[in-house]
């Protein structure tokens, strides 16, 4: 248990991606059987251990600590576990316990059995432990680690490359051992997984003068469109559909599971689809909230898949032919599916990159972000490699606003003030309407961070306000509703483009000028 | 009891008064005797007439205001009597120089204990308990939460950071005046004898504990060009908190962000900070501590000056105490 608190906390309090691998590398390299694996179970949400619900939790520390002095204690941490572990006595020689020991002890427990069981444990460990039993008992670990990012650090203790073990990883459960002894040496597991994640293809990001040069002939188009790309794979009873880094999101759409009457892997783009129409993503982000959706949502915001790919058919696995066969499978494929949850991302026609940049500077739908172009002979292969597949955005949206406070980055941007909100008039106010951290040369941090030194007007612990002086020209992908902002617009993916040294911060836009962009 | 106290010891708005002896123990406003307890900036302040202290804290104090911080300084004797009001000096544990002082009158005996911590510390010498009729305590982590781990243990664990991360400087911040002292100690009673690099604004005080015999080591000044600070392996960085914010960090690449401070033991307080790796080393009592040394000391009274007091206005309930909060407005939260 203490080498897993002792991980929890350096994750907690670690920014950077890279120190997050190298901790969770190093845990995984030390700890011993089953511990780790119970550990990964944990990271990657896998682990069913939250037994016991704060109410129950108060009353345990009722009866060992003064009340009073428990609630100010409480007001003063903000946090209750955080609290309970801080203020519980310690024993005269504090001891650990194996976190299997307690995984197991949990999953074995009745519930009239788990306050005896945790009081026991908070009673012999040392502090920073019963922090970690009390976010494992309620289920609240949360330390921003995705399933994607530890199994790159699980990688990282071998030499079997993450994207094998991403292929098998749905077909392995807790405590993993026998994947932990196939990354340090050990056969590969035969493993009879049903439906599995498929490694993603991933395109990358192209321009007109990086097309200019390829051969239009030998590439399809067609539409990005605003959603979110995931696999939907079925095989016998077994029915996933995973995001594009493996997540399975199965619960959250029971109306696309029940349609997929099928035997193969499909690849795609999920979005609300009301008949012809595709919603705008604010509405699927509603859907992609809710764990288990009510009826009447399912009913307003209805999940579609649009169809880029085919990965493997009945049995055959396609990958490997080129992308021209896959299509023309894929198109027979689609002819069994249901029509409202399942459609075909449309190939356009174009002569040339010109008549191509043509359909892109006016696309037929607002949804739409750009094309994708594959070149018609490219294998489906794992990963982003560069040349078969790019993604021609649109034109990001822009807009001027003024920097509003600042705060200073981490990691390589350590000592920087290069976190920045920035807003756009209201009347003859400032409403903030992003946050951006991105985009700067060397030689542009260092004059905002003088900038920032030289205009703060107040602080509120690591944040910064500034005198509202300097207007920055902010990119962005996309634009919805928000009731959580004060000015009713959220942004997708801001960054600034370019820092306007030179214009007024009279000049930067209006909430109108974004207002009249909401789809 | 309350009376005869009072004529030993009041709250005044400028701080704690000795009517018997006229003279007030760590004023924040100018006055005209002050005697005092540390060199912290809150409680050794500038603009008195006359100042009475231990010998070490009347040189930390002109090395932060100048030689002439006061008209006259007095280097306190352990034992003398100031108007008739027998005064002594007892050590706090807190930083280099650190005292309660001790007043009696008419055979009652009050202790001031300023700011003090029971755990070893090997820049300064051990608080010493001693019975009094009043004792008047801190309460800067008087929260039942506050258990600071052993200092040890926090110096491990910046060790085993700098062991996976030999290429990334670590930076802890810590406070100029015995915090800082205390962590490069730590860092050599654990066997790191590598140079260790500290900020400018450490250099003075760092200086003056070399000169009063506290063996640092090899002190570096941290001024290092860009290019030097990126060769740097497993670099540890000793830098005033307020260090983090100025260009000076800038120099080093991707650093690790540390802070030696009792705070750090409260994750909203570290990240408030933006800490990376939050070190619990605190120069003041913890909870266990500072209610056992009220036990130690058994007073009939003890009075609160600044802190968290309710907590231990509650503790004084539930044990049958006497004790007073005085709310005394001017000394920081802080300074740790
Ligand atoms: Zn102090
Ligand atoms: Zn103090």
């Amino acid at each position: 248990m203490m080498a897993f608190a002792d991980l929890l906390e350096r994750l907690a309090f670690t920014p950077g991606r890279n120190a997050k691998l190298a901790h969770m590398t190093r845990y995984f390299q030390t700890a011993p059987d089953p511990d780790r694996g119970h550990a990964l179970a944990a990271l990657t949400g896998n682990l069913d251990a939250g037994r016991a619900k704060p109410a129950l939790l108060r009353e345990m520390v009722g009866q060992v600590v003064d009340p009073e002095l428990f609630a100010m204690s409480y007001d003063y941490v903000g946090d209750l576990a955080e609290t309970i572990a801080l203020i519980w006595p310690t024993a005269e020689a504090p001891r650990d316990i194996p976190l299997a020991t307690v995984v197991q002890a949990l999953g074995d427990a009745s519930r009239m059995q788990v306050p005896g069981l945790v009081a026991g444990w908070l009673d012999v460990l040392p502090p920073s432990g019963r922090l970690a039993l009390l976010k494992l008992v309620t289920g609240g670990l949360r330390v921003g680690v995705s399933t994607r990012m530890a199994l790159t650090a699980l990688a990282a203790i071998g030499t079997v490359p993450r994207d094998e073990i991403e292929e098998l990883w749905a077909g392995f459960t807790p405590p993993y051992t026998p994947l932990f002894a196939w990354l340090e040496g050990g056969a590969r597991p035969e493993l009879t997984i049903r439906a599995p994640f498929r490694p993603v293809m991933l395109s990358t990001p192209i321009d007109a003068d990086g097309l200019a040069p390829l051969d239009a002939a030998e590439f399809t188009a067609e539409w990005k469109w605003d959603g979110i790309r995931v696999q939907a794979a079925a095989e016998g009873e077994t029915r996933r559909l995973y995001s594009r880094t493996g997540e399975d999101i199965s619960g959250s759409f029971p109306d696309i599971v029940d349609a997929m009457d099928f035997d193969g892997t499909l690849d795609g783009e999920l979005i609300v689809r009301r008949g012809d129409r595709v919603a705008p993503f604010g509405d699927l982000q509603k859907r992609l909230g809710r764990k288990s959706p009510g009826k009447a949502l399912l009913k307003s915001h209805p999940a579609a898949l649009r169809l880029y790919d085919v990965l493997i058919w009945q049995g055959d696995d396609l990958r490997g032919l080129p992308f021209a066969a896959r299509r023309g499978r894929l198109e027979q494929a689609l002819r069994g599916l249901h029509p409202d949850r399942f459609d075909l991302s449309q190939t356009l026609d174009f002569a040339d990159w010109a008549a191509l940049a043509a359909l892109r500077a006016d696309p037929p739908d607002p949804v739409i972000e750009g094309v994708m172009l594959k070149r018609r002979d490219s294998a489906y292969v794992a990963g982003r490699p560069r040349g078969p597949w790019f993604k021609w955005k649109r034109d990001p949206m822009v807009v001027d606003a003024v920097l509003l406070y600042a705060q200073r980055g981490h990691g390589k941007r350590s000592g920087f003030y290069s976190d920045f909100t920035f807003g756009v008039w209201d009347g003859t106010g400032l409403v903030p309407v992003g946050k951006a951290y991105s985009g700067f040369t060397d030689e542009e941090l260092r004059r905002l961070d003088r900038f920032v030194r030289t205009n703060t007007t107040d602080r509120f612990g690591p944040v910064r306000a500034l005198a509202p002086e300097l207007v920055v020209e902010v990119a962005f992908e996309g634009l919805n509703r928000s009731t959580r902002h004060k000015s009713g617009v959220a942004m997708r993916f801001p960054r600034i483009a370019r820092i306007r040294w030179d214009k007024p911060a009279a000049e930067a836009d209006r909430i109108d000028t974004l207002r009249a962009l909401l789809p | 009891m309350t009376a005869p106290l009072e004529t030993l010891l009041i709250p005044r708005p400028e701080g704690l008064y000795c009517p018997a002896g006229d003279f007030h123990i760590d004023p924040v406003r100018p006055v005209d005797r002050a005697v005092i307890t540390h060199g912290h900036a809150d409680h050794a302040r500038v603009g008195h007439r006359a100042v009475l202290a231990a010998q070490q804290t009347l040189d930390i104090m002109a090395i932060r205001y100048g030689a002439d911080f006061a008209q006259t300084t007095q280097a306190a004797d352990t034992e003398q009597t100031v108007n008739g009001v027998r005064l002594s000096l007892h050590p706090a544990g807190h930083v280099l120089g650190s005292c309660q002082i001790a007043i009696e009158h008419d055979g009652l005996r009050a202790v001031v204990s300023g700011d003090y911590s029971r755990v070893a510390n090997p820049v300064c010498a051990p608080f010493a308990p001693v019975p009094c009729d009043l004792f008047v305590t801190e309460a800067t982590f008087a929260l039942p939460v506050f258990r600071h781990p052993t200092p040890e243990t926090e110096i491990a664990r910046l060790l085993a950071s700098v062991d996976a991360f030999p290429d990334r400087a670590h930076l802890i911040g810590a406070y100029a005046l015995g915090k800082a002292q205390r962590v490069i100690m730590l860092l050599r009673q654990a066997g790191y004898d590598a140079p260790i690099y500290i900020h400018g604004a450490l250099q003075r005080l760092c200086d003056y504990h070399l000169e009063q015999g506290v063996p640092l080591g090899d002190l570096r000044p941290a001024t290092m060009d860009k290019a030097e600070a990126r060769a740097l392996q497993r670099a540890i960085v000793i830098a005033p908190p307020s260090a983090f914010a100025s260009a000076w960090v800038q120099r080093f690449a991707d650093p690790v962000i540390g802070m030696a401070s009792g705070w750090m033991q409260i994750r909203a307080r570290a990240r408030q900070r933006g800490v990376e790796l939050p070190l619990i080393i605190s120069d003041h009592v913890d909870w266990p501590d500072l209610t056992r040394t009220i036990e130690e000391v058994d007073p009939a009274e003890f009075w609160i000056t600044h802190g968290r007091e309710d907590a231990l206005m509650r503790w004084a309930e539930l044990t049958q105490r006497r004790a007073r909060p005085l709310h005394l407005v001017g000394y920081e939260d802080d300074p740790e």
